[in-house]
């Protein structure tokens, strides 16, 4: 089971600013171990924000991204008080959702 | 390849201080761009998902009596978390030693939880692929203090011993390389590559050392602890390995940690 992400998300001007922090791994599949056996790619692929059902970002993502990825963007048509959900999806089919409240 | 490249590093310390003053001046901004590199991660310092699984993990029953470790006596009193870590390494009663965080950690996981000293102090430091139990708690323990003065004591005799300890080792030449910690950090501007070395016989370079660990290491995207960056250094003086929670390292620690007294504590951090 994957580790809660730690979401913040605040009103920035008449924007939503909403910031994410993932723990991942992200095993890009060019590495070795001590043996010299590959260690097997493991990454996020996809990210998704919703706000009120509304998907507000989508993106597909490599092995190019770090570990324990950071992202943040900002969205409009959001208040104080609404929720925010960010969903994501590796190449292992594993999935973690979490959701943060708009301050 | 990494280590020869660090023993290098350190032989061409000297050399490269007497260097041109153009060169300095571009070495200075190079300084100045990494602390902006730093100041861009701290946005976001994956240090948080530790102390987040670390606070967990604090109030998760586990072990073989399957108890959490909320009743873990920090110094403070059993449970106090907030600014303990101000406080250590300090002398405890019930154990009768001088312990630092991590030390006390073992002792609460094997007298509340049950474990034996073997399991407690196993795998004591995260990597890639496996998640560790010491290095959260110390994250989420550690980040409970953010903004207390650090204030260790020597009153306790066993104090006062383990801080003449800790600087004995400090400053004791050995091994291979003949080298002493004082030997990088006893000295103003030695570097190893590009990483400024502070000086730790100063005041303010010790406090600034001190209260930024520990940290999430960016180039290995683990949190790192002040345990692990003592076992470090001394690997890399080819000093004899240093034991998790052995004495040596909690005397080291609380040596510099006193050093430290009077800055206001700011961890969990994010290093390059």
């Amino acid at each position: 089971m994957a580790d809660p992400m730690k979401i913040r998300a605040s009103m920035s001007g008449d924007k939503v600013e909403v910031k994410v922090l993932m723990s991942h791994d992200m095993e890009t599949g060019q590495r070795k171990n001590s043996k010299g056996e590959t260690v097997p790619a493991h990454f996020i692929q996809h990210v998704s924000a919703t706000h009120n059902g509304k998907v507000v970002l989508s993106a597909q993502w490599g092995p190019a991204v770090s570990k324990n990825p950071f992202l943040s963007f900002k969205f409009a048509g959001g208040k104080a008080g609404e929720k925010v959900q960010i969903t994501w999806t590796d190449n292992k089919g594993e999935k973690r959702s979490d959701e943060a409240t708009i301050s | 390849m990494n280590r020869t490249w660090e023993t290098a590093a350190r032989a061409a310390c000297a050399a490269l201080f007497l260097s041109t003053a153009g060169a300095v001046a571009q070495e200075r901004t190079a300084v100045e761009e990494i602390e902006r590199y730093r100041q861009a991660l701290a946005d976001g310092n994956p240090a948080e998902l530790w102390e987040a699984r670390g606070e967990g993990l604090w109030k998760q029953k586990a072990g073989p009596k399957n108890a959490s470790l909320e009743q873990c006596d920090l110094g403070l009193g059993p449970g106090v978390v907030k600014g303990a870590y101000a406080e250590l390494p300090r002398f405890f009663a019930d154990t009768g030693k001088v312990e630092d965080l991590e030390s006390r950690l073992v002792t609460c996981r094997m007298t509340l939880q049950g474990l034996t000293a073997a399991e407690a102090r196993k795998d004591p430091f995260g990597s890639t692929g496996k998640k560790v139990v010491n290095d959260a708690l110390v994250a989420f323990i550690t980040s409970e203090s953010r903004g207390y003065v650090m204030n260790v004591k020597t009153a306790h005799p066993k104090e006062a011993e383990a801080f003449e300890i800790g600087k004995k080792i400090f400053f004791h030449r050995g091994g291979p390389y003949d080298f002493a910690c004082a030997t990088c950090h006893g000295v103003d501007n030695i570097r190893i590559r590009l990483q400024d070395l502070p000086n730790l016989t100063k005041k303010g370079d010790a406090q600034r050392a001190y209260t930024s660990w520990p940290a999430y290491r960016v180039s290995q995207g683990e949190l790192r602890t002040f345990q692990w960056r003592l076992e470090d250094c001394f690997r890399q003086q080819r000093f004899p390995h240093l034991e998790f929670t052995s004495e040596a390292s909690v005397a080291l620690t609380l040596f510099l940690a006193k050093n430290a007294n009077g800055a206001p504590y700011n961890a969990p951090a994010i290093k390059r």
